[in-house]
């Protein structure tokens, strides 16, 4: 059976950004092995820090509340958060939460730099 | 030669999971297969899946506060009604019973993270209706038309 745990699958850190890879399923049952990781590297006050969610197939409210969170130390810190390469299925809960008018969502690191 | 008949449709399902967060992605999983089979399309079929995922996790972190191991019963059945069909989902517990009419969406104005599952729920489904069975715990009784051209939710096209 495919596993589809939450996991982090590449930092990568630079002067312009932070670039998280989470791959997997953000849901209840998988997101607690993500949200410190997040949380660690918020706290190293990147200047913009971009999450790609290219490879997540589906979140719940759990998995949203990680970003809310994130978003929140982002912003405490006078940071920029954005969010690139979301599925559909993913951007329906932010969709149906209206989230969507908080994050700056983009559809790639290209973009998420330039905005 | 005769026409063979029609395969047989699995029009009800009934599950009984612990009150584990690793029983989530199975339920998923599971209403999302029957949905499809009923018709629906996989953007209605996730959709659907994500309602019954955030009702399940609401049993686990505030009907049974995080304790393993507790009983949650599921049942997930489907009703032709004219073109497409009525899906129905029961989701029963034994744990803490609440008012059903405390439980409300919360505003969505407000940037925190929690309390958007009975939100998501009420924006996906139909219909949701909490009820206290006299013996204790809760029920959540989810509807909703699948196929025939029902009007979509965001994020489903």
């Amino acid at each position: 059976m495919r596993d589809t745990s939450a996991s982090v699958k590449e930092i990568r850190r630079s002067p312009q950004a932070t670039v998280i890879v989470l791959t997997g399923d953000m849901d209840l049952h998988h997101v607690p092995a993500v949200h410190p990781v997040l949380l660690e590297e918020c706290a190293r006050n990147p200047a913009t820090l971009i999450i790609d969610l290219g490879e997540v197939g589906y979140m719940d409210s759990s998995g949203v509340g990680v970003l809310v969170h994130v978003f929140q130390k982002v912003k405490a810190n006078k940071g920029r958060l954005r969010l690139i390469r979301m599925s559909p299925r993913v951007r329906g809960i932010f969709e149906i939460t209206r989230l969507d008018r908080y994050f700056v969502i983009c559809e790639s690191e290209e973009e998420a730099l330039a905005r | 030669m005769s026409t063979p008949p029609p395969p047989a449709i699995c029009d009800a399902v009934e599950l009984k999971v612990p009150s584990v967060t690793g029983s989530l992605p199975i339920v998923r999983a599971a209403v999302e297969k029957m949905v499809l089979a009923r018709g629906a399309d996989e953007k209605e079929a996730a959709a659907i899946g994500l309602a019954v995922d955030e009702a399940l996790a609401n049993v686990i972190t505030h009907g049974y506060g995080g304790v393993p191991g507790q009983p949650i019963e599921i049942r997930i059945e489907t009703v032709d009604k004219g073109q497409g069909c009525r899906l129905t989902v029961h989701i029963r517990d034994f744990g803490r019973q609440v008012d059903p009419a405390r439980i409300q969406g919360r505003n969505l104005d407000e940037l925190r993270p929690g309390g958007l599952g009975v939100h998501i729920m009420r924006s996906v489904m139909d219909e949701v209706e909490y009820s206290c069975p006299e013996c204790g715990g809760m029920v959540v009784r989810m509807s909703r038309r699948i196929g025939g051209g029902r009007p979509q939710v965001p994020g489903v096209e």
